[in-house]
């Protein structure tokens, strides 16, 4: 194996299922050339597959996420870049309205085959408009795939699966780990599945849900728990939607305790709905469950403000000694 | 059918005045006589037949108008110096201060755009409303916000205008009625309509400017808000800043109009090409258009040609703009330009403008000293101003 960068991971991916099928293309702002617009993840598609096929898009949501619906349902594969995914907002009615519910309201005559990549986040410091996790958001609505990669490997494997799918599949690439890079398989078959959540760690005392960063920071957790006897199971969960419930109720019924966590406010956020699944499962669970969570704020500016309203691996620790106690 | 968006008479009576008068793209109703008048006032003139299809900062709307600064207030023109001086110096720090980390996350810088908002401000009156884009510092200093507090603002401190809980994409002042900076293209349209619509609602004699970039007028929201402020006649300017770029797309291949002014047409508004290297040529066609919306006449669409000598944002590695261009348009800075029509014609000494620049260097000295100085929020303060706290949250 090697190692690549975040944004070398998604670029390879992208790359190899374009070679493989001529119907894959590419399309957003300020993917031609420049390589796709403040995370470049593009770099070199261009010069490889021409403007047809890597097609730069003025600012125009709308137009860039229902383009690439018409051409789904007419037989092509789009993969779209929707740059922040903050940008989802000004086109939702061609996602939440439009994609989701094609095949549905065609009697499953229509499939959109498309992928809608966006990054996603805060700890950047890039503010209220550009640090949004929308990922609950999207689960909302039955039809749409919502997958959410946590490192570079799952990155290359995840996406290559999402391009090969039938389902439209939401795409979610956290800001941080485009700061990461780690070991990714070459292999141009390596797929990892969608509606699959991963046991990222294994453990014997309490259960770590988490998924995309967050994943990132319950291992981090998870180690510092190992150090004080505290053996943390971690699941990762792959897609969020459909959700793999088996996964996580294999690993509570194991482990008997459970910390759910998610970076966004809490209300109505993918942590509830983990202890909700839990909870009405009957695992019986040795303590009353937790969730770590973004506070209920906008996304502020001020680095230090910012860091008072995101969780971090301290959090995700105190949650688990609680948990155990 | 189209209607006349402005008569020749309208014209010639302005032109009596000795105001620059409107050249609406495209129309008929423009001699060539009133054409020529029009350029010597000081407002490039784009005329009909000047560009087929898509036109690019080459052809036709990159042409300069002359730096006239004859009949002016030898006071007004060395403020709108300093205004721009003050946008350069505020930015030419902020760029260093990203360098060193000093300044994180984003900061889009508008050196070489000055002469735009510095002319549109000047035109404005004090109960005018504006609303700005992510690249807002320079309209922000040009309607007079204080320096310090901008950048305090951008270093995340209590002191700044948002508590620091805004950032560079988020600045506004409400007090000088900016409703704000946004990091949504396209966004602040319709909430400046909204504004204009709400004036005139109220029956203040209001005026809304809305600053928006090239990159905006493929957007959904730009044909949404000017068409309401047609259909409504709000008193509204649509302010473009055409540096012919959105991040790495040539406004020639995002674009199908023959100029972005040309786009008023469809919507019954005039719109304008303005030479926006040329802070008189912004500010006469301001003044124009903002009389013409105090009068209940409609809103009104300017484009202004100018270019960012920075890339779309600090720290951008990718630049893929030809360097003969960026060249071309370093030469029309629009600081440089005011300053030699000052010197040429007489007004202002290359001492005075030195005692200008001399003291923007200490203010915005002094401003990154107050920003440096100045403490971050309490983190209680992160979870304020969330909801008016009217209603009471049980725990
Ligand atoms: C809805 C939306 N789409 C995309 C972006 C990302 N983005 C930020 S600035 C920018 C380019 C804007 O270009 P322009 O309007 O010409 O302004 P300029 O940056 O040239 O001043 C883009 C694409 C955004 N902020 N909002
Ligand atoms: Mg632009």
């Amino acid at each position: 194996m090697r190692e690549l960068t975040f944004a070398e991971a998604i670029n390879e991916a992208i790359r190899e299922e374009m070679e493989r099928d001529p119907s894959v293309f590419v399309q957003g702002e300020d993917v031609g050339r420049y390589g796709g617009g403040y995370y470049p993840a593009l770099r070199g598609l261009y010069d490889q597959f021409g403007s047809e096929r890597v097609r730069d898009f003025p600012i125009s949501e709308t137009a860039i996420v229902g383009t690439a619906l018409g051409a789904a349902i007419t037989g092509l594969r789009p993969v779209v870049d929707l740059m922040f995914a903050d940008f989802a907002f000004v086109c939702f009615d061609q996602i939440v309205n439009q994609i989701s519910k094609i095949r549905y309201m065609s009697g499953g005559l229509a499939a959109a085959p498309l992928v809608l990549r966006g990054v996603m986040g805060a700890y950047s410091h890039l503010a209220a408009q550009h640090s949004n996790s929308i990922e609950a958001l999207f689960c909302q609505f039955p039809g749409l795939v919502v997958t959410i990669p946590s490192d570079c490997r799952s990155a290359k494997g995840l996406l290559k699966s999402a391009i090969r799918s039938n389902d439209p599949v939401i795409f979610l690439e956290h800001k941080m780990l485009y700061l990461t890079s780690g070991d990714v398989p070459s292999d141009r078959e390596f797929l990892l599945p969608l509606g699959r959540s991963n046991i990222a760690r294994e453990g014997r005392d309490v259960t770590l849900v988490a998924h995309g960063y967050m994943t990132q920071l319950a291992l981090r957790a998870a180690e510092q728990l190992q150090a004080n006897n505290i053996s943390a199971e971690v699941v990762d969960l792959w897609t969020l939607a459909p959700l793999d419930k088996r996964t996580i109720l294999d690993s509570v019924r194991k482990t008997g305790r459970l910390v759910a966590v998610q970076e966004s406010s809490v209300l109505c956020g993918i942590a509830g709905e983990i202890v909700a699944t839990v909870c009405e499962s009957g695992v019986a669970l040795k303590s009353a469950p937790r969730r770590v969570t973004g506070k209920s704020a906008p996304i502020p500016f001020s680095p230090p403000l910012e860091d008072h309203v995101l969780p971090h691996p301290e959090d995700i620790i105190q949650a688990a000694r609680t948990v155990m106690q | 059918m189209s209607r006349p968006l402005i008569t020749e008479n309208q014209v010639r009576e302005a032109l009596a005045r000795g105001e620059t008068a409107i050249h609406v793209q495209g129309d008929p109703i423009i001699t060539p006589l009133a054409a020529t008048a029009l350029t010597d006032n000081g407002i490039y003139i784009v005329k009909t037949g000047d560009h087929g299809g898509f036109a690019g900062a080459s052809e036709g709307r990159g042409e300069l108008s002359p730096v006239s600064v004859k009949g002016y207030d030898t006071k007004f023109l060395l403020e709108l110096y300093a205004t721009m001086q003050r946008i350069r110096g505020f930015e030419t720090a902020v760029g260093l201060l990203f360098k060193q980390q000093r300044i994180i996350g984003f900061a889009h810088l508008s050196i070489g755009q000055e002469a735009v908002p510095t002319g549109v401000c000047a035109a404005l009156g004090p109960e005018d409303y504006l609303t700005l884009t992510h690249r807002g510092h320079g309209q922000m200093v040009a309607r007079g916000a204080r320096l310090d507090q901008m950048m305090a603002e951008l270093y995340g401190k209590v002191t700044g205008n948002c508590k620091g809980k805004g950032g560079s994409v988020h600045l506004h002042d409400f007090q000088l009625g900016i409703l704000g900076a946004n990091g949504i293209i396209g966004a602040n349209l319709v909430i400046t309509s909204g504004a204009a619509m709400s004036a005139k609602m109220r029956g203040t004699k209001q005026v809304a400017v809305a600053f928006f970039g090239d990159g905006v007028v493929n957007q959904g929201a730009f044909h949404e808000a000017l068409n309401i402020a047609s259909v409504m006649k709000l008193p509204i300017l649509f302010v473009c800043e055409n540096n012919q770029y959105a991040v790495s797309m040539s406004e020639r291949d995002a674009t199908a109009a023959e100029s972005i002014a040309a786009r008023g047409r469809a919507y019954l508004m005039p719109g304008v090409t303005v030479d926006g290297q040329n802070a008189l040529a912004v500010y006469e066609t301001t003044k124009t258009a903002v009389e013409r919306a105090r009068r209940g006449e409609g809103p009104f669409l300017i484009e202004c040609m100018t270019y960012r000598s920075r890339g779309h944002w600090e720290g951008e590695t990718t630049e893929l703009r030809p360097e003969s261009e960026r060249k071309q348009w370093q030469e029309r800075d629009p600081i440089q330009r005011l300053a030699r029509a000052l010197i040429a014609a007489n007004p202002a000494t290359e001492d005075q403008l030195r005692r200008i620049s001399d003291s923007v260097r200490d203010e915005v000295v002094e401003a990154v000293r107050f920003a440096e100085e100045s403490a971050y929020p309490p983190l209680a303060e992160a979870l304020r101003d969330v909801w008016s706290g009217e209603i009471a949250i049980t725990q």
